[in-house]
């Protein structure tokens, strides 16, 4: 874990916003302390400090003092909010021009989505079928 | 407890080497410092250096406030742990720990018993018939009960195989989260220690290359991926550390961290912008020209 080659900080603020979207990290409830992260992950709690004020200025995190840190009220709300935001920048324009690129017609994509196959994929079992061994 | 070390136009000569030249250097109290380095470079001549086992030609070293040289007061709150072990290898290891809790204001006897358990080390032995990976965990083991103001580690993993090199880096942030301390690090293995800084040190032939805070420094290089014209015009004008080129794609490696204007500007070029680890950007800035 944390083994990317972006600063440590980064990928641990990025960790912890992962979990509180995705419902692993409830709202009031406590996150790893500084002492945990460098002794369970050889990280240097100054290291874990600095990806905590940067949840804190942003309002992921609250502190209470001498207890340690913990995710704000609301917090979930605010983080998908701006994921949404940023989706059709981040996720949905790069498809469309690989699209073009690929020469698929975006008629063609918006079926695909509103077919729903690959929310299909996605649930489908990935045990390899009968007759495709290698 | 902790002691900070300043270091002020620091020349260190052995007869007509030159191994230190000018550097200038502030370690804050209570950090994790790595010193990097090619071999060579220095790293064990300003160690010593700190510690008072050497003398500088020029230049003052400050530790805890004081100049160290015949500093009573100032070496008890330090510990340099060399290649050696800096132990009495003719004596057991359990004599040596044993004269090291009288001469150890902090030592920690138990933890120095644990750490043993864990290297699998027998007290009854002395560390001159230790094979050279077992002394340098004995040397660890010194360092870290000594639990000294000032902790100096000078290549302390050489010869130990990973999984010992692993218990030590654990045993290091177990016991430095309880007693925050100040710790040098020297070591060649900068993927295995770099999560473990606060602080990078480089020294390059004697002088100091940089000292940053090792997040800062992990931000500090981009690749730069894409079309030879494009990737050309976007580093123009800046310090590029590599270059390399596979037919029409170029991926070069500059130094500096970017604006977020210069990531508009990547992304309207159709480049592709990537971070570059520690241990790559170490390389880059200290490799020489190849001879041609």
């Amino acid at each position: 874990m944390f083994d990317g080659r972006e600063p440590i900080y980064l990928q641990i603020a990025d960790q912890i916003r992962t979990e509180i979207l995705s419902g692993a990290l409830g709202e009031e409830e406590q996150v790893m302390s500084t002492t945990q992260y460098a002794t369970e992950y050889r990280i240097n709690p100054a290291t874990a400090a600095k990806a905590f004020s940067e949840l804190v200025a942003e309002g992921t995190l609250y502190k209470r003092r001498g207890v340690g840190m913990f995710v704000a009220p609301q917090a979930r709300e605010r983080l998908l909010a701006q994921r949404r935001e940023r989706f059709f920048a981040d996720v949905v324009d790069p498809v469309a021009v690989e699209a073009q690129m690929l020469g698929i017609p975006l008629d063609d994509v918006v079926a695909r989505l509103g077919s729903g196959a690959g929310l299909l994929a996605q649930q489908a079992p990935t045990a390899p079928q009968e007759g495709t061994d290698r | 407890m902790t002691v900070g070390v300043e270091i002020r136009d620091l020349v260190v000569r052995y007869g007509s080497t030159t191994a230190l030249e000018g550097v200038s250097l502030t370690i804050e109290p209570g950090t994790i410092t790595g010193l990097l380095g090619r071999n060579g470079s220095g790293k064990t001549t300003l160690l010593s250096t700190i510690a008072a086992f050497r003398r500088p030609n020029a230049g003052t070293v400050l530790v805890d406030g004081e100049d160290p040289w015949e500093s009573a007061r100032v070496m008890a709150k330090t510990c340099l742990i060399r290649e050696s072990g800096d132990v009495q290898v003719e004596l057991s290891m359990k004599r040596n720990l044993e004269f090291l809790e009288g001469a150890r204001p902090h030592f920690d006897r138990d933890l120095a018993g644990r750490l043993m358990d864990v290297f699998e080390l027998d007290g009854k032995r002395k560390p001159s018939k230790l094979s050279r990976g077992k002394k340098s965990a004995f040397g660890a083991i010194v360092g870290l009960a000594s639990r000294a103001e000032l902790t100096l580690f000078d290549e302390v993993h050489l010869g130990m195989d990973s999984p010992s090199r692993y218990a030590f880096y654990d045993a290091l942030m177990a016991d430095y989260v309880e007693h925050p301390r100040t710790i040098i690090l020297s070591s060649h293995l900068i993927d295995e220690v770099q999560r473990l800084l606060e602080k990078v040190v480089i020294l390059d032939r004697g002088g100091l290359l940089l000292a940053e805070e090792a997040e800062t420094l992990r931000a500090r290089g981009v690749s730069v991926t894409g079309p030879v014209d494009a990737v050309e015009a976007f580093t123009a004008g800046r310090v590029v550390l590599r270059r390399q080129q596979l037919g029409r794609t170029a991926q070069f490696t500059v130094d500096g961290g970017l604006e977020p204007a210069d990531r508009t500007t990547a992304a309207q070029l159709g480049l592709e912008l990537g971070p570059v680890d520690l241990q790559s950007l170490f390389v880059h800035l200290t490799e020489r020209e190849a001879p041609r």
